[in-house]
């Protein structure tokens, strides 16, 4: 019980690492980015593919990182500069990324079974066992991202980039160029997408061009979560409470799953989930309506 | 100084609903200069505004603030010359942030943002200061969100932001229209102090004539894109709300409905 509750919390803070990236696109930019359904697998791809080369695996993490620059580039470029709707965008690069992922991997799932991954490595390093490594590792990084992304966000460059998620015209007569700023903040966004399915693909032990499905609904689901439990106020307590909603989300999920729910209704379970989250003020008014009568 | 020169806009230009916004245009304003602009919906007025900001940029003609042609520099660009009031008070400032972040983000109008934390020492100090002196009771809620405050504050707090790097021209869309009277004073008062304390090049549009009156040195009525009186200092001084209405007839359609007498 005690190592199903660790494993739980361990991805909880593996994925929040996705979490993060959605909460800046989707919060921080206002810009309902769906690229991260193909920059997910990307990072996993790159990573896989790299790691059955014999490169290191923290380089792969990186270079999964790199490759969700490029496709959150792509993506602010065609919403910023072609003024192409930013969901339409999204899913282009998406399904772009799809084609791409498969060249990448050469075909369609790549095991990582006998080879070394970060968390073999982490086992290694520091002696410990595998559970351990799998809750070490999620943890340093998200501290480490964590505490980047708030020092980025408090900067003149990243208090401009929020500032623009809020009110674009006024940042323009602050004198700054709000494409740009859009442009960084889906390829910071999209970075941490790519750096996380680069993690759960050594994680899992496998990358497969399927495993971004459903991924945008997981970090929304982690992100209302937070907010619902939170409250929305600072952009530090934001950052924190997107953690913490990620695991609460996990703990949900290994909750239904225990309880005997069939594994296949997972995606549903959590799109349901959202439905409520995002239907909540409404039916919320609706009962107060319903008492004012 | 603002030197604006035969400049014309037309929107939707060759569809049934083509409109000229803005006719042959010519304007100057001289260094400190507060010029307020009156004249009906549709008259053209918040066309120049967003012409001069780049917002829009004009079909044909020049403008020049302190001389430098800035006719079709990006919007962005330009705005380290010019201070914007807006209408909306939701519109000048970013809800989900700080008062004090939203007060930084203007102190470096028009610089590179680059990679170094966005407070440096000092600046809460400064800025509760310059909070103190709006007397609204901001000054010991720098880390309140702007969203909390109400429309007045906003306001006040966006033309705290608009001057607190002293723009070459200040310009102000109908800053109290969407304010209750009392607090619309209060605005008018602190903008007025501002533009004077600064020797700011202004041009504020409203539709209260009263107000076009009290404030400022110079006036010009719009309509149909044109201006149609350019009343220098000297006139300003001896000019009547009566005499306003007067000229309003002789050259336009109909008074606008939402042309306000004041009391």
């Amino acid at each position: 019980m005690f190592d199903l509750a660790v494993s739980t919390i361990a991805q909880g803070l593996m994925w929040s690492i996705l979490s993060l990236g959605v909460f800046l696109s989707f919060r921080v930019l206002d810009v309902p980015d769906m690229t991260c359904e193909g920059s997910f697998p990307l990072g996993g791809a790159i990573a896989a593919t790299l790691i059955t080369m014999d490169v290191s695996p923290w380089t792969a993490i990186l270079a999964g990182a790199f490759g969700g620059i490029i496709a959150g580039t792509v993506t602010g470029i065609l919403y910023t500069k072609l003024k192409i709707p930013a969901i339409l965008a999204g899913i282009l690069t998406m399904i772009a990324l799809y084609s791409i992922n498969l060249h990448i991997m050469g075909k369609a799932n790549i095991s990582l079974l006998r080879t070394d991954t970060v968390f073999t490595l982490t086992q290694k390093l520091f002696g410990v066992g595998q559970g351990a490594a799998a809750f070490l590792l999620p943890a340093v990084l998200v501290i480490v991202l964590v505490l980047a992304i708030y020092w980025f966000f408090g900067t003149e460059l990243g208090m401009c980039i929020r500032a623009t998620g809020f009110n674009v015209q006024m940042m323009r007569a602050q004198g700054v160029n709000t494409d740009t700023m859009i442009i960084v903040g889906l390829f910071i966004s999209n970075a941490l997408i790519g750096l996380c399915g680069a993690v759960v693909a050594q994680n899992n032990g496998f990358a497969d061009v399927g495993m971004g499905i459903g991924t945008i609904v997981i970090g929304l689901a982690s992100v209302i979560i937070g907010e619902v439990i939170l409250g929305v106020s600072s952009f530090k307590e934001s950052l924190i409470a997107v953690i913490l909603g990620s695991v609460l989300y996990r703990i949900v999920i290994a909750v239904v799953l225990f309880m005997g729910m069939p594994p296949n209704d997972l995606k549903l379970f959590t799109a349901v989930l959202v439905m409520i989250a995002l239907a909540m003020p409404m039916i919320k008014e609706n009962l107060n309506l319903g008492k004012a009568e | 100084m603002l030197q604006i020169s035969h400049i014309s806009k037309t929107f939707f230009k060759g569809t049934q609903n083509e409109k000229k916004a803005l006719i042959d245009l010519s304007l100057t304003l001289n260094d400190g200069d507060f010029c307020t602009v009156i004249g009906g919906n549709g008259a053209g007025k918040s066309t120049l505004l967003n012409s001069i900001s780049g917002a829009y940029i004009p079909d044909s003609g020049k403008i020049l603030i302190d001389g430098k042609d800035v006719t079709h520099m990006r919007e962005y660009k330009r705005a380290k010359y010019i201070g914007r009031v807006f209408q909306d008070p939701m519109k000048g400032t970013a809800s989900g942030m700080q008062l004090e972040e939203n007060l930084i983000l203007a102190a470096r109008r028009g610089e590179s943002r680059r990679l170094r934390w966005a407070f440096g020492k000092g600046d809460h100090e400064k800025f509760r200061d310059m909070l103190a002196r709006l007397d609204l009771g901001l000054e010991n809620r720098l880390e309140t969100r702007i969203g909390l405050l109400s429309g007045g504050q906003r306001q006040a707090v966006t033309l705290l932001m608009a001057t607190l790097k002293k723009p070459e021209i200040l310009l102000l869309d109908e800053p109290t229209a969407a304010l209750d009277p009392k607090t619309a004073e209060k605005v008018l008062k602190l903008t007025d102090e501002i533009v004077h304390e600064q020797h700011l090049t202004t041009l504020m549009i409203t539709h209260n004539m009263r107000d076009a009156l009290r404030f400022g040195n110079r006036l010009i009525m719009m309509n149909s894109g044109r201006i149609i009186a350019d009343y220098t200092p000297e006139e300003k001084k001896e000019l009547t709300i009566d005499m306003l209405l007067k000229k309003f007839e002789e050259t336009s359609d109909a008074i606008s409905d939402r042309l306000m007498l004041g009391n």
